[in-house]
């Protein structure tokens, strides 16, 4: 474990999560275990996330699905009771080791949520708050980079004529959408998504789908579902999980044309 | 429903009319009391003029001593009161959350210090003024109604911090917030309108208080100018003119009741219109 360059100790039931030939790694999570005080939420977790692609963590709910994603960003840190061990690279870097700046680290992935949680102030704000505390003091930069990331989601002509106002006003689906654009102002090189299209309606759910469609050439996706039909029309590689492991990861096509495990055929066999 | 059901149902909506009416009708009666007894005695006079020789007896002026001397020591108060709350109800929601135990230690710790009864405030207070042989003041006053409503201001503010979704802390620490700008940039604003509530409940508090003032603030006839002279507050106004034998002097009490009660009142309604725009 102490070697960087050496391959990855991984258990031979791990053997098949490793990355595919010809991706590029950004993300690589080893030997990862979660536990709480009297329940193992995620065990033996390993896992290389390749760049620029939609990666989908499918799984019933319960699965440890969310609590894998919260460990990416260290959100983990929030909940006093859950005790991680194993390493999260990224970038060669493991955030888990505790060496490293949090608040950093977290620049490098934007969150976007079950539901929106817009920050208090306004719609502009929302989006120069990340700039900001990044350093960023210049006017005429931050106002560029709200306008460039509104548009990036698509948000821009429906509020170009009042972004002094409070974001909490806004449609739950542009909520959700402002609240990608302001995980993307922060240039993240990850976008974690938590079921986000869970609150909101189909057509809103559609045009957040069609997003990460597009920003996949510039980000690499990672994208907890329980909603099969959406792994389907978004996922370039599936991670199929079921009580707190990994049992079938590879290319959507696969996972989804030839699963291998009993479970997963029931999942997906139920699921349709 | 059978007929026993029947009758316990109406027994107790009875019931909680009768109770809802009684206490209407306690707060009915005092405000009927100090109205009756104190308005033929209010005046500009009495609001605007410092009590002149022999007021206590019967002479002329007004209470304008105690009504200065009150808002300058519950605002004092009041701000004293919040620089410190602000921090710790904070800190408490920030760092703490972590130690299930701890907060809870704290939470109740607070509690107790609520309860604690004002007098013991005062007393408190006053050992310490002796021990640094200090007079009565407006200063020491200040602090010691700060210390008074400190804890009624951090648990309302912390109750206010608690009902903020985790989900909104972790929005914020993903954007790559450190726990300083989570805390004084997102909760603070979130907050806001539940933290002037929070202010005003303890402001009222503050401004009502007798007991914690008798030994620390003093009394005078005059608008303190700063914050080493005495000062003279409502509630003890009330006390020392309710003492006199002459009855225009008592009246005088109820018109001075009618004051302090006017402010609290404005200031009740004003938090809660406060919070329910929230």
């Amino acid at each position: 474990m102490s070697s960087v360059t050496a391959i990855p100790e991984i258990s031979k039931d791990a053997a098949h999560f490793q990355v595919v030939p010809g991706e590029v790694p950004v993300l690589n999570i080893r030997n990862l275990n979660v536990r709480s005080k009297n329940a193992q939420i995620l065990k033996n977790i390993n896992l290389v996330v390749p760049k620029n692609k939609i990666t989908v963590l499918l799984g019933p709910s319960g699965c440890g699905k969310t609590t894998l994603l919260k460990c990416m960003n260290r959100l983990t840190d929030l909940y006093s009771e859950l005790k991680l061990d194993g390493s999260i690279e990224i970038d060669g870097e493991d955030i888990l080791s505790g060496k490293f700046d949090i608040t950093q680290i977290r620049q490098k992935m934007g969150l976007v949520m079950q539901r929106p949680f817009p920050l208090p102030m306004s719609i502009y704000d929302n989006i120069a708050y990340g700039l900001k505390i990044k350093g960023i003091r210049k006017k005429s930069i931050i106002s560029e980079k709200v306008e460039k990331h509104l548009r990036e989601v698509a948000l821009w002509d429906e509020v170009k004529d009042r972004l002094k106002t409070s974001a909490q006003r806004l449609s739950i689906g542009q909520q959700q959408r402002l609240c990608l654009a302001r995980g993307l102002a922060v240039e993240p090189e990850i976008i974690l998504a938590d079921e986000p299209t869970s609150a909101l309606d189909p057509i809103s759910s559609r045009v957040i789908e069609e997003e990460f469609l597009k920003l996949k050439d510039d980000y690499t996706i990672i994208l907890v579902t329980h909603i099969l039909r959406q792994a389907k029309r978004l996922a370039d590689f599936v991670v199929f999980m079921y009580y707190g492991e990994i049992v079938e990861y590879g290319p959507a096509s696969e996972i989804f044309e030839n699963p291998k495990t009993d479970i997963l055929k029931e999942y997906l066999r139920v699921g349709h | 429903m059978t007929l026993r059901r029947k009758w316990e149902e109406k027994f107790f909506r009875v019931l909680t009319a009768l109770v809802a009416l009684l206490v209407v009708f306690v707060l009915a009666h005092i405000l009927f009391t100090i109205v009756s007894k104190g308005a033929s005695s209010l005046s500009w006079e009495i609001l605007s003029q410092e009590p002149k020789g022999g007021f206590y007896m019967g002479g002329g002026g007004g209470i304008l001593n105690a009504i200065a001397g009150s808002f300058y020591l519950a605002i004092g108060a009041s701000i004293l009161a919040f620089v410190v709350s602000l921090p710790v109800a904070l800190f408490i929601n920030i760092y703490l959350i972590r130690y299930h135990r701890l907060l809870i230690g704290v939470r109740f710790f607070l509690d107790v210090l609520w309860g604690i009864p004002s007098i013991v405030y005062g007393a408190f207070a006053f050992t310490i003024m002796i021990f640094f042989g200090l007079r009565n003041s407006l200063g020491a006053g200040i602090v010691t109604v700060g210390a008074l409503i400190a804890p009624i201001m951090i648990r309302a503010m912390d109750e206010v911090l608690k009902t903020i979704p985790i989900g909104l802390q972790e929005a914020s620490y993903s954007l790559g917030s450190t726990k300083t700008e989570t805390a004084y940039k997102i909760f603070f604003k979130q907050a806001l309108p539940g933290f002037a509530t929070a202010v005003l409940l303890a402001f009222g508090r503050g401004i009502g208080d007798a007991a914690s003032v008798l030994f620390t603030a003093g009394y005078t006839d005059h608008v303190p100018r700063n914050l080493s002279d005495p000062t003279a507050t409502l509630p003890l106004s009330i006390f020392f003119q309710l003492g006199s034998p002459i009855e225009e002097v008592q009246n005088r009490a109820y018109a001075a009741a009618i004051v302090l009660t006017f402010i609290v009142l404005c200031i009740s309604i004003t938090a809660r219109v406060l919070y329910r725009k929230k």
